[in-house]
């Protein structure tokens, strides 16, 4: 064991082992702590997604699936470039190490810039909830699914704007929370790379890498989820 | 206080005088030293609670509204609940005797993460700040619960900022639940097997579970709430399709199972102290332990009792009902088991072990009136009434208190190596029972009769019973004023102690020293014992 891996060992544990073992049983606590943090926001989803069914699909239809979809596409690459991350670290080589962390980094902003992309013309359709929100259907499939909406339903036109305000308020609130988290994603890879450029990862020790795999991968797998629940549920149009 | 003949040999270097200063006190990372600041923390708090539980008795005197206005009663009850559920008895057995504790009862140095474990005290003293600012900008008239739509559109009190601290209050629960959880699974020390493991160390791993899983929920809830109130979201807003009762139903999945956090702690200290006075082995240890867990894990499917009345459906209801009463199973275990422990011991009814036989009978009623509430039939009568605050007063305070202090009076001498005055501390106890009993019991009758919570005047015919419940908590302030005089004394001049004043079994009180060292162990020990191994203690004396 090189004596700078020693400075690491923090002086409650007995060994390596039992260190590495303990961070990353914290660490499966926390992603468990952050599934029932999601799991209240996904709870309330399905309360208003069963209530109001019809409301919900038109108002999804305002999103984009191209950008979800690459955004989609993004998140999965970086979750391999991570994967890679850990394992290069697992080896000992630093250099590597940093090169996929730095892309992880790089595929991460990416998702937040191509989310704010989506966010602005949100902004710019007045879409956000409690900013005098007024949906409008902005293409003539949404004219057609608007009028079938209020012909079949008998929705007035302010009960149908209320529920539109609901979809997004969830809208945000879910992706909102999502891109918080891979922000944060961000700044720790901020904090790991230069570790990985001093080579203080081996097989020894790489729990900080590791950790942050893991939770990489959660917030990569909340996207997963929320990809299909708000762009692509009952859409037709 | 039966201090044994051992010859009283003190380490000269404890965790107390390791280092000096106020840094090393506020960046220290010793498990022992953190659990003292969350000592001073909660007691403050608890100050603060009671002074507002005060303000409430005197002011229910009399029938008439004489004292305050209805709108500052609203915040004086708020503020009390606030206070007393998240800075107090949220915090304080698992954070305050679970850190001291915890590492020592399980053979290891420290616990997993003890820059977290700082971090905790840290996040909970910001949640705090947020609070009392809220606090002292008005107050909050939402009462503890936070319902919506009142909280999130029509209340004008310090809403935001009083969630704002429970939000980030909440990370510090989920930040020591975690860290507990580890230390439990990965620290334990050669032969502390799961059932060679004290009962408390089985307390502190069940409600660590809760605090991991369930606090997140309240989190979002407060977090949704706090986007409706302050950026005009809609979420539980219902003229704009909102669910009130979504709220409702998130806000409960937590704090029902947060009453479990406040009581398994307790019982873990209450199966620790009747074994110990009763020299004997907890009757059916396992039964005990598996009981804790039960809770921990019905407790997270009885939220719905809170909502009987309510839209929720009255299938949801039975379904909820007779979850509840199986709660009660897990809770009957321990409480006949304890009993069973008693049977045919050597009983000696020091402090410790007065406050918890107060507990054993308080938490019985408290129980048994909460399997009363969960009848559905019963609780569309008493919802709301003063039947309901009795009944988690007995708990809360009844159990969740007593047990606290009966804590605090066993491990003080290993915490701070000093004995208190048996005397006083036992007229301390007899206060905090009979005015306990005084403040709370005439409240069932009050509830039953139909007297509503949360109102701060009523007709004159309950007048008798609220003077008596407020005579009562005027002797409760008292028995809980003197532990403050007589610890503090203690501290300053009591007699020193030796390594195990009450000849109890334990790594706590067999191996580490009073007080112990800072890293509690001069070599990690090796248990070979099963615990409350009393038989063989004795045996040894003789």
């Amino acid at each position: 064991m090189s004596s700078h891996s020693d400075a690491l060992w923090a002086h409650q544990f007995e060994s390596f082992d039992q260190q590495r073992e303990s961070t990353s049983l914290g660490m499966w606590l926390f992603i468990g702590q952050e599934i029932m943090f999601f799991g209240g926001l996904f709870a309330a989803y399905l309360v208003y997604r069963i209530s109001n069914p019809l409301i919900f699909k038109v108002a999804s239809s305002e999103l984009s699936v191209l950008w979800g979809g690459i955004n989609t596409a993004v998140l999965i690459l970086s979750s391999f470039t991570m994967a890679m991350a850990v394992r290069e670290a697992q080896l000992g080589r630093g250099k590597k190490t940093a090169i996929f962390l730095l892309l992880t980094l790089v595929l991460g902003l990416g998702f937040v810039g191509i989310k704010s992309i989506e966010y602005s013309s949100k902004f710019e359709h007045h879409l956000i909830p409690g900013q005098e929100f007024e949906w409008h259907p902005y293409n003539e499939q949404q004219v057609a699914a608007y009028e079938e909406l209020k012909a079949t339903t008998g929705y007035t036109e302010e009960f149908i704007q209320s529920r539109m305000e609901l979809f997004f308020s969830i809208y945000f609130a879910m992706t909102g929370l999502h891109a918080l988290h891979m922000l944060i994603g961000v700044g720790l890879i901020i904090w790991l790379l230069p570790r990985a450029l001093r080579n203080e990862f081996n097989a020894d020790y790489h729990n900080p890498v590791e950790c942050f795999g893991l939770y990489w991968h959660f917030v990569d797998l909340v996207w997963i989820f929320l990809f299909p629940l708000l762009y692509l549920l009952g859409r037709n149009i | 206080m039966s201090a044994s003949t051992d010859a009283i040999a003190q380490p000269k270097t404890n965790y107390l005088n390791a280092t000096h200063g106020l840094k090393s006190w506020l960046l220290t990372t010793d498990h022992k030293r953190i659990g003292l600041l969350y000592l001073i923390s909660v007691s403050i708090f608890f100050v603060l609670g009671g002074l507002f539980a005060s303000l409430i008795r005197i002011e229910l005197a009399t029938p008439a509204g004489d004292l305050v206005e209805g709108n500052t009663y609203n915040r004086m009850f708020t503020a009390h609940g606030v206070i007393m559920i998240f800075f107090f008895l949220l915090p304080s057995i698992p954070a305050v005797l679970g850190n001291f504790l915890l590492p020592i009862m399980i053979g290891a140095k420290d616990v997993a993460f003890p820059k977290l474990n700082l971090a905790s005290w840290y996040v909970y003293m910001a949640g705090g700040t947020f609070t009392m600012i809220a606090m002292v900008n008005g107050g909050i008239d939402t009462g503890w619960t936070f319902y919506t739509p009142f909280s999130s559109t029509f209340s004008n009190s310090q809403v935001m900022t009083a969630a704002i601290g429970i939000f980030i209050t909440g990370f510090s629960s989920i930040l020591t639940g975690l860290n507990f959880v580890v230390t439990i699974h990965r620290m334990r020390a050669p032969g502390m097997t799961w059932f060679r493991m004290p009962l408390f160390i089985w307390g502190m791993y069940a409600t660590s579970v809760i605090m991991v899983l369930g606090t997140p929920v309240v989190a979002i809830t407060i977090l949704l709430l706090a986007l409706e109130r302050g950026l005009g979201f809609a979420i539980f807003d219902p003229a704009r399709g909102g669910d009130p009762v979504l709220f409702q139903h998130l806000f409960w999945f937590y704090s029902h199972p947060a009453v479990y956090i406040m009581i398994l702690p307790g019982m873990g200290v209450i199966s620790e102290i009747i074994a110990a006075f009763s020299r004997k082995r907890i009757f059916g240890y396992r039964f005990v332990a598996y009981a804790s867990i039960g809770i921990a894990i019905l407790g997270f499917f009885v939220w719905g009792h809170h909502m009987f009345v309510t839209s929720q459906s009255i299938y949801s209801g039975i379904v909820f009902s007779v979850l509840t009463m199986l709660v009660a199973v897990p809770s009957a275990i321990k409480t006949f088991n304890w009993t069973a422990t008693l049977f045919k011991g050597s009983v000696s009814l020091d402090t410790p072990m007065l406050y918890a036989l107060g507990f054993i009978g308080l938490f019985t009623i408290g129980g048994l009136t909460g399997v009363m509430l969960a009848t559905l039939g019963i609780d569309i009568h008493v919802h709301d009434t003063y039947f309901v605050v009795a009944h988690f007063h007995y708990v809360m305070v009844g159990g969740a208190i007593l047990a606290y202090l009966a804590g605090i009076h066993f491990w003080w001498p290993k915490m701070f190596g000093r004995l208190y005055s048996a005397f006083w501390s036992k007229i301390s106890a007899a206060l905090v029972f009979i005015g306990f009993n005084l403040t709370f019991f005439p409240q069932f009758i009050l509830g039953y009769l139909g007297m509503p919570r949360r109102y701060h005047t009523y007709p004159e015919e309950f007048q008798v019973l609220n003077v008596l419940s407020s005579a009562g908590a005027s002797v409760l302030a008292v028995g809980f004023l003197l532990p403050a005089v007589y610890l503090t004394w203690s501290l300053l001049y009591g007699p020193k102690s030796s390594q195990n004043p009450w000849g109890a079994t334990g790594l706590e009180w067999e191996v580490a020293d009073s007080p112990p060292t800072t890293f509690n162990f001069d070599e990690i020990p090796v248990v070979t014992a099963d615990a409350y191994d009393y038989t063989k203690k004795e045996a040894e004396v003789v």
